[in-house]
């Protein structure tokens, strides 16, 4: 009697755990998604192959080299001057800025110092081409999570600043305006009003974005708590710029380490946010596109008089020796290690691209979130594929 | 964060550089004989040439020990000039194009075989080197560790920097050197049969073999400009 009761009991137990498992784990295949090379949210083409169970992420591999120029190599056979060309095409949004912390680690190399008024120039359209770079994400940010308005807005008040760009060096995209000792050439004239006047309708186009995203529910919902990153794991990633600055670290290359740029001049905020999600780097690139049209109206008002161009010798030989340089670009800290042997030619360039240890965290990130939010994540970390192929 | 033998913050402009002193001297003390080239530019910088067993040990010790929480990046350099002369377009060695033509290098450096390793210091071809920062004092600290010709093998520091995993796979693509104990050494930027190690000097620069560099052909000499290296030391800036 009692050995069958037991035994019923056991089976009804045995059924019972049979329809707990069907119920709360379903058994499902494990399924491979491929996102990319063409995708909106990867500006380029970054594939990400991604393992899913259901509709969770269970392991993701970014796969990149599509865009691989090898300008590693490509630097070496090309003299100092010629290497400004180069890389300008590294992170094609904020072109100007690449060009700066290659100058720079030439010049301490070199022992020449740009004049005044050229590093304040330099200063000016560095923060131009972050203010260019990063209204492309706010916009952008929108377009992720479904909202086109805020993507034409970006692409309507971006030309305020690139045609500020143009005017000054000519280039709307690839200035290549950076000479070693300085700059190619003075503003042009009335370029100081017309660019205050630019840096107005940006703050505007700030606020514009804000009342459009910030506070939106889809929005929220779709970027609060999603995609934390916690400060020593990105520290340990090398993540920079806004991407860390979200994570709570109070670290700006432009404040703790000015190398050649003028920012510590300048009054001005650091802006972090404890989340860590993907809408605190939002937030955070948001204050960063107002804190930098606030530098450039102070740069165009304290701006001093002189030359634009340092005395260097019209065929430029480097001095043997190393030197490092970073410099807080758009996209985060962007460096260059060059190696000189006192010759025309870099020996060996470096290149440390900031998109590339930004994105080197999804492997880590991607673990155990929800598809939908994979697209999120990757515009949140906000990357150039030039920058990160190089 | 930060230990507590690490200054204040004004070091950038103290002239003899306490931080980065004191910084070379807690390393060397906790290293020992592992240490075996230093290089210190007061205000600027640091490099430590450390051995190649004393790789990781370097690396914890300066991500637990002294704070350096931040992993910049890592990668290699071939110390030995390339046998295609400066701008790669050479068709034949470049010690019998020097001999042919004098003028084909403005450097002499270039043309004999013996390696010049940089700062720091090195006694072989391939050297890695690595960048950390401390971000709470504003430090960094370079990293570079010799590998013999023979055997381009070093310890992997994915379990100290989670973040060099991408940096020794593209050094193993781009140098052929090996990482111990690497979670994967898979090709990141060039597809998976490339054969080769494309940033080694030796690794010709095969547009350049077909077609020379342009800027080279179309330079013509000035009248009266015998040597334009010359003419660059007296000439000013033309801007």
């Amino acid at each position: 009697m009692t050995a069958i009761s037991d035994r019923d009991q056991l089976s009804y137990i045995a059924a019972q755990a049979a329809d707990a498992r069907v119920n709360v784990e379903l058994e499902t295949e494990g399924m491979t998604l491929n996102i990319g090379p063409q995708h909106p949210a990867t500006h380029g083409t970054l594939r990400i192959v991604a393992k899913l169970d259901g509709e969770q992420v269970i392991a993701a591999d970014p796969i990149m080299g599509y865009m691989h120029r090898g300008y590693e190599k490509l630097a070496e056979v090309r003299t100092y001057p010629q290497v400004t060309t180069l890389i300008n095409r590294i992170d094609w949004v904020g072109s100007f800025a690449n060009e700066v912390p290659f100058v720079l680690a030439a010049e301490k190399l070199m022992e020449v110092e740009a004049p005044p008024r050229a590093a304040w120039i330099r200063t000016i359209l560095f923060e131009m081409s972050r203010i260019a770079n990063i209204s492309l994400f706010l916009g952008d940010m929108g377009l992720q999570v479904g909202a086109v308005t805020p993507a034409f807005f970006a692409f309507r008040d971006r030309e305020h600043v690139l045609n500020q760009i143009e005017a000054a060096t000519g280039g709307r995209f690839h200035p290549n305006f950076d000479r070693i000792g300085g700059l190619k050439d003075d503003l042009p004239a009335g370029w100081i009003t017309e660019t205050k006047r630019a840096m107005k309708k940006m703050r505007n186009f700030c606020d514009e974005i804000e009342g459009l995203l910030q506070g939106n529910e889809i929005f929220e919902a779709r970027c609060r708590g999603i995609g934390v990153i916690p400060a020593d794991v990105g520290l340990s990633y090398g993540l920079s710029g806004a991407n860390i600055r979200a994570s709570g670290v109070d670290w700006d290359t432009r404040r703790d380490n000015p190398c050649g740029l003028v920012h510590n001049e300048l009054d001005w905020k650091v802006w972090t946010h404890p989340d860590g999600d993907s809408f605190a780097r939002f937030w955070v690139r948001l204050q960063e596109v107002r804190e930098s049209t606030k530098m450039v109206d102070q740069l165009c008002d304290g701006l001093p008089s002189g030359p634009v161009m340092a005395k260097v010798p019209r065929i430029i030989k480097v001095p043997a020796g190393e030197a490092y340089v970073e410099t807080e670009n758009p996209l985060g800290v962007m460096g260059y290690y060059v190696v000189s042997k006192g010759d025309l030619t870099p020996y060996r360039v470096k290149i440390r691209s900031a998109s590339f240890n930004n994105i080197s965290i999804t492997p880590w990130l991607l673990k155990g979130v929800y598809v939908p939010d994979i697209v999120t994540i990757l515009g949140s970390l906000y990357f150039i594929l030039g920058d990160i192929d190089r | 964060m930060s230990s507590t033998e690490t200054p204040t913050e004004d070091e950038v402009v103290a002239e003899p550089d306490e931080a980065r002193e004191a910084l070379l001297a807690s390393i060397q003390t906790e290293l020992g004989d592992a240490v075996v080239g230093t290089h210190l530019v007061p205000g600027d910088d640091l490099w430590v040439r450390v051995t190649r067993d004393a790789w990781v040990a370097a690396g914890e010790y300066l991500h637990t020990g002294l704070g350096f929480q931040y992993f910049n990046f890592l990668s290699a350099i071939d110390w030995k000039p390339s046998p295609f002369g400066r701008d790669m377009d050479a068709q034949v060695d470049v010690s019998l194009a020097a001999a042919a033509d004098p003028q084909a290098d403005t450097d002499p450096a270039d043309a004999d075989d013996g390696m010049e390793q940089g700062v720091a210091g090195g006694e072989t071809r391939f050297q890695v080197f690595a960048r950390v920062n401390d971000i709470v004092n504003g430090l960094g600290v370079t990293l570079k560790a010799d590998l013999p010709d023979e055997d381009l093998v070093i310890d992997s520091w994915v379990p100290v920097y989670a973040g060099a995993n991408w940096h020794e796979r593209e050094a193993w693509e781009m140098y052929g050197i090996s990482f111990n104990g690497h979670p994967g050494l898979r090709h990141i930027y060039l597809p998976s049969d490339f054969e080769g190690n494309p940033l080694r000097k030796d690794y010709p620069l095969l547009s350049r073999r077909m077609k020379p560099w342009p800027g080279i052909v179309d330079v013509e000499q000035m009248p009266g400009d015998d040597d334009p290296a010359d003419a660059a030391e007296t000439t000013e800036a033309a801007e």
